[in-house]
């Protein structure tokens, strides 16, 4: 900037070494931004080396065969159809029943709860929850759910194993759509002579649905590609069938993938890749439904 | 929501009243609405709370739950094992005869794969951070924000074989086969580092954002470049969030477990040369799960004593975060 201003002792050197100075400033300034972005850009690459690494072993593999036949021996001949079924299964009944649970711990905490030291530790602890090491999840269901309940290793002790993993998700995301809903609607339906809990049913939660789906798309999405928390109660390595009923032993896509990656022949590397490329295939659908519904509920409001 | 349509939901919402729902009842045909909302009212909105409660209450009832499950089978095995030779013994070989119950090897492992991951995650996530809240422009954010997000939204059993099919092959032909094992600490570590990556560049955002406007402006006004005012300002300011943020993104990095199990090997070893396998916590856990291991056994409750040391330092360091947290809050909100 002074060296913009003109004054009579224009070659002054302390004019000169203000200059200097200035141009180190701007100079640095511009090797920062280069700095800044550089390390955008790595985290860019990095998910299109990914991406690229997983399509070059993966591709060649997929077919529609892949998709129904039972894992083999041999790698040419091995599918994901069982895993598939499982993945279904397991998410299913994860949903169905960590989204009511889920939902109404968080009306309480949004609509009901007082302020007051047990609500205050509620939320400290679902917070806390949400930073649990998925492992340790495996752990209490091994304990709990596989051998106090005597589930075994069941779909539905693995299902319930994930849906405690994923409350504290669903509790949170729903929190935030409640918290979104304006105060004056729940005014407004009071005002009309509607009790709390009807104007939570009929105003609040219908107003907060768009966030409340999104965010429980987005818990679910987290309970398909959950891994070790399964391996942990005992999801199998090797299941030839679909399962057929909620007692049944089962195994999930990401299970599959790890037993195959961790074989040391390459020829299951393939077979691993194009188990991926199904697995993230289905994860990029259900985020791109949660980011089309977040779009549309955030244009309604 | 404009105000004719919001009543119009109303009404519409009064009509419903009738239909069963939880907790409601049939309207009696002789009375309509009026008299028997009120009936129904007063036991419905407490069942209602009620439930609510019960479900918030399993979150503590989990909490509960884990610490119990930890706490009485990490006990039985202290039984046999005393607390001494298992948090200073070097040697971890419990399913060996003569059996080593030393979990210094396995910390080790942990360590090494949550520094390595730090040293590559916590300089570019921050960096990221600064770029995208600081100087990107809304579109060029627009399109690096979700390919961010979407790298936090890939399964960690991905990363595990990326570690093994992509990053251990370049680190082998960097450093030489002789020096990088096919399953190696650095890979591991690598792999945990992309993926708390976008972890740390969008909670550093976050705390960048928060930070008002107005001390940027003091600083242009006082003449100092973008640079200057990012770094000598900003970031101080943000300090306590982005530490939380570090914190988070390293407690995320030791409960992490498929991307190491598959990259980092299975080798419980008191080393911290990146170049071999290591084993860590939870990969030990997944080892022993795949096994059969009979209930009782003490391969069995190995797990549950390596699965209490990692959740109290997971539940300690979300703890220091939620502090710092607090910190941040209390300055600017």
């Amino acid at each position: 900037m002074s060296a913009t201003v003109s004054t009579s002792n224009n070659d002054s050197p302390e004019r000169r070494a203000a200059a200097a100075h200035l141009a180190g400033r701007h100079r640095r300034d511009r090797i920062f931004v280069l700095l800044c972005q550089a390390a955008t850009v790595i985290g860019v690459l990095l998910l299109a080396a990914l991406l690229y690494g997983i399509l070059r072993d993966g591709l060649g593999r997929l077919s529609l065969d892949f998709l129904r036949n039972p894992p083999s021996r041999f790698a040419g001949r091995a599918g994901i159809m069982p895993a598939l079924y499982g993945s279904l299964w397991v998410v299913t009944l994860t949903g169905l029943v960590s989204v009511p649970v889920g939902v109404a711990a968080a009306i309480y905490l949004e609509e009901y709860a007082p302020k007051n030291r047990l609500t205050a530790f509620i939320q400290t602890n679902i917070a806390n929850l949400a930073g649990v090491p998925s492992i340790v999840y495996g752990l209490l269901g091994l304990a709990v759910f596989v051998r106090f309940l005597g589930l075994q290793r069941s779909i539905t002790a693995g299902a319930l194993t994930l849906a405690l993993l994923v409350l504290p998700t669903v509790i949170i995301a729903t929190q935030e759509a409640l918290r979104a809903v304006p105060r004056s609607l729940r005014e407004a339906s009071f005002g009309l002579g509607a009790t709390q809990w009807q104007t939570i049913r009929f105003q609040v939660l219908r107003s907060a649905m768009g966030g409340i789906l999104t965010g429980v798309i987005l818990s679910l999405s987290r309970a398909i590609g959950e891994t070790a928390p399964l391996i942990t109660i005992g999801a199998a390595s090797y299941i030839a069938f679909a399962p057929r009923n909620l007692s049944d032993n089962f195994t999930v896509l990401p299970v599959q993938i790890f037993n195959w990656a961790a074989r040391p022949q390459e020829e299951f590397r393939a077979t691993a890749a194009a188990a991926i490329i199904v697995l993230l295939a289905v994860l990029l659908t259900l985020n791109s439904i949660a980011l089309v519904l977040r779009n549309r509920f955030q244009r309604q409001n | 929501m404009p105000e004719a349509t919001r009543s119009e939901t109303a009404r519409g919402a009064a009509a419903e009243l009738g239909s069963p729902t939880l907790g409601s009842f049939e309207p009696s045909p002789k009375h309509p609405r009026m008299s028997n909302t009120r009936l129904m009212t007063h036991g419905s909105e407490a069942l209602a709370r009620w439930v609510c409660f019960l479900c918030a209450f399993v979150s503590v009832a989990t909490t509960l739950g884990i610490v119990y499950v930890l706490v009485s089978e990490a006990g039985r095995f202290f039984t046999s094992v005393s607390p001494l030779t298992f948090f200073t013994g070097t040697q971890w070989a419990p399913l060996y005869n003569p059996p080593h119950f030393g979990v210094l090897p396995l910390l080790c492992g942990t360590f090494l794969i949550a520094v390595g991951a730090g040293l590559f995650a916590l300089p570019i996530g921050l960096l990221s951070a600064i770029y995208l809240s600081e100087y990107a422009a809304p579109r060029v954010r627009g399109f690096l924000k979700p390919a961010l997000e979407l790298l936090a939204g890939i399964p960690t059993v991905v990363y595990g074989f990326f570690g093994v099919t992509f990053v251990t092959p370049i680190l082998q032909r960097l450093f030489g086969e002789g020096r990088v094992e096919v399953f190696n600490a650095a890979s591991g570590a690598i792999v945990v580092g992309i993926m708390i990556l976008p972890l740390v560049s969008s909670l550093c955002e976050d705390a960048l954002r928060a930070v008002p406007r107005a001390l940027r402006e003091g600083g242009y006004g006082l003449g100092a470049t973008k640079m200057e005012v990012t770094t000598r300002i900003v970031v101080p300011a943000a300090l306590s969030g982005i530490m939380a943020s570090y914190i988070l993104a390293i407690s995320r990095a030791i409960g992490e477990t498929m991307a190491v199990k598959l990259a980092a090997g299975d080798s419980p070893k008191l080393t911290l040369n990146p170049g071999e396998s290591i084993q860590t916590m939870t990969a030990y856990i997944v080892q022993v799960s795949q096994g059969d291991t009979p209930h009782g056994s003490i391969a069995y409750q190995t797990i549950f004593a390596v699965g209490l040391t990692l959740f109290a330092i997971t539940l300690l360091m979300n703890l220091l975060a939620a502090w710092f947290v607090k910190r941040y809050r209390a300055v600017y909100q």
